[in-house]
């Protein structure tokens, strides 16, 4: 009996491993298509457009709103110390150091990496990738590859908007409804966000997020068995995967960046 | 399409006979396995489809029809035999090679495989953007004709999700001539159509082999169709040919296995119940349903 256990969990990790190999070589085999990409940008604006502009709605609002909770919270934790003209500062670094990144990241993994695995997959079941093959054009090179590097080129985009617009909610919370001083919410931040350490680390963090969010997409849909069902669990393994990735690996990069 | 001696004996040649190559088989198959898990596909197969004819390949479902086109194609790797076509091993063939076959091919997918995000006229258009540089002109001049040659110019600006099954399969068909390849390989064209697309995909299929001078190799089920329209029939059954000829030669093969096939009999060879306990075994078993 323990026997079968024991032999059932080395199964689960032998497909694991299998899965992860085949994952990388699916990686490998999307940056190897990158040149041909690039000398065919209309390819790549359209992915940018896809991925980047048509996720603008959902970030533009999260954003707002998470600027605005920011900016209550943080009022009220600061106001007891006295210090609630930092709040500007308080919601910037939050914002361009964590929820800028890690939101976002997640909000995209729900809305485009999802439809990214859902219309890969769905072009496999529906032989479009064979068609491709059969017409001596590699798919991944022309369907995977622009996706891939549109969801990398968006979604630092996407994040510097999320972080924007949150500290423009932030603002409206803190300056317009509770009364801190405009010109302390605005100087205080000026003076204390650091460029490198808080927005290129910001931005470094959403590229990472980036390659893994699109990647994972595009590995579910192109790996998802060719059926109605296939699909619909592949699109379900996207989202999860993404964000668990997201988290996991926001704790690695922000102990490595932040961590003395 | 010249007749050839039945492969019924097929299993009696030894596995390295030398390979003779013949200037009229455009595709050769010898000693092609294939399996899926612990599952045989083709088990040994030996095939020859002869040029600027066409050839089907008949059998059951779940046979390897479509397994064997997509070998021929390159599109799966064998676990034993030959695949040459045109004189190359395609089974050896590198990616750049094997996609340089592939342009002089041509493939009809069962569910056309249009790109949904296309119209009718980029969706023929796209292997000439991909592989020429014609202008687009001349581009258009083409795609305009390969969709008169099908009968849908008219409907060049429509999106596959306007088209019925049939006349998604008619534009696959265009699509699939629009480089001029020298084969065109049909995965189950008829399946699922009604009696007038059916008779459109027939007169295409034999008219454009005939007018272009194409190889065509047509995998089916559908029996009356498919012998209507080919030179030549090989009928596979568990990954072996078991008749190949003419279709008046098959029609006229007496063995079991064949008639069942080609008369469509519910019982024979291949039983009508399914492998299993007696019927009385079962219901006396004391299992809960």
């Amino acid at each position: 009996m323990w026997l079968d256990s024991v032999a059932g969990l080395g199964r689960g990790v032998l497909t694991a491993l299998e899965r992860l190999g085949r994952a990388h070589l699916l990686l490998l085999a999307i940056l190897l298509g990158v040149g041909e990409v690039l000398r065919r940008p209309r390819l790549l604006w359209e992915q940018i457009y896809n991925i980047g502009v048509l996720s603008l709605l959902i970030v533009g609002v999260s954003g707002l709103f998470v600027g605005m909770v920011l900016g209550l919270q943080g009022y009220y934790v600061l106001s007891q110390f006295g210090a609630e003209q930092s709040l500007g500062v308080m919601v910037a670094a939050s914002l361009v150091r964590e929820l800028g990144p890690v939101v976002t990241a997640l909000l995209v993994a729900g809305r485009a990496g999802s439809a990214l695995t859902a219309e890969i997959g769905l072009m496999k079941a529906t032989e479009q990738l064979s068609g491709l093959e059969m017409m001596a054009v590699d798919p991944v090179r022309r369907i995977l590859t622009p996706r891939f590097l549109g969801g990398l080129v968006a979604m630092p985009m996407l994040a510097a908007i999320f972080s924007a617009v949150g500290v423009l909610g932030g603002y409206f919370v803190g300056v317009g409804l509770l009364g801190i001083d405009d010109g302390a919410y605005w100087s205080q931040m000026r003076a204390k966000i650091d460029f490198e350490e808080d927005v290129v680390n910001g931005v470094v963090k959403s590229l990472v997020f980036g390659v893994f969010v699109t990647w994972i997409a595009l590995f579910q849909g192109h790996d998802t068995v060719p059926t109605s069902e296939g699909v619909s669990r592949s699109t379900t393994r996207s989202v999860v995967h993404s964000a668990l990735v997201v988290l996991g690996l926001d704790f690695v990069l922000t102990a490595l960046m932040f961590g003395d | 399409m010249t007749s050839r001696a039945p492969i019924h004996e097929q299993d009696a040649r030894p596995d390295q006979e030398p390979f003779v190559a013949d200037p009229d088989v455009l595709v050769e198959i010898r000693g092609l396995s294939f399996r899926h898990g612990s599952r045989v596909i083709l088990d040994n197969l030996d095939l020859d489809i002869r040029r600027s004819g066409v050839t089907a390949v008949m059998g059951p479902s779940g046979t390897g029809k479509t397994t064997l086109l997509k070998l021929i194609t390159g599109q799966l790797r064998p676990d034993a035999g030959s695949i040459r076509v045109d004189g190359e091993e395609v089974t050896r063939l590198d990616r750049t090679a094997l996609y340089r076959l592939r342009r002089r091919m041509g493939m009809l997918f069962q569910s056309g495989a249009l790109l949904t995000d296309l119209s009718v006229f980029d969706n023929v258009a796209y292997p000439l953007r991909e592989h020429t540089d014609l202008s687009p002109s001349m581009r258009r001049k083409l795609v305009l004709l390969k969709l008169e040659a099908v009968g849908l110019r008219g409907a060049r600006d429509l999106m596959p999700s306007q088209l019925s099954g049939g006349m998604a399969r008619r534009v696959a068909l265009a699509r699939a001539i629009a480089l001029d390849p020298m084969m065109i390989l049909y995965d189950e064209p008829f399946t699922g159509q009604d009696p007038i697309s059916m008779g459109m995909l027939m007169a295409l299929i034999r008219q454009l082999n005939d007018a272009a001078g194409l190889t065509s190799i047509l995998v089916s089920h559908d029996v009356r169709e498919t012998s209507s329209i080919a030179d030549y029939l090989f009928v596979i059954h568990e990954g072996r040919v078991i008749a190949c000829g003419t279709p008046a030669e098959i029609a006229a093969d007496r063995s079991a296995w064949v008639r069942q096939f080609m008369d469509g009999l519910p019982d024979g060879p291949v039983p009508f119940h399914y492998p299993g306990p007696s019927l009385s075994d079962d219901l006396h078993s004391r299992a809960s349903a």
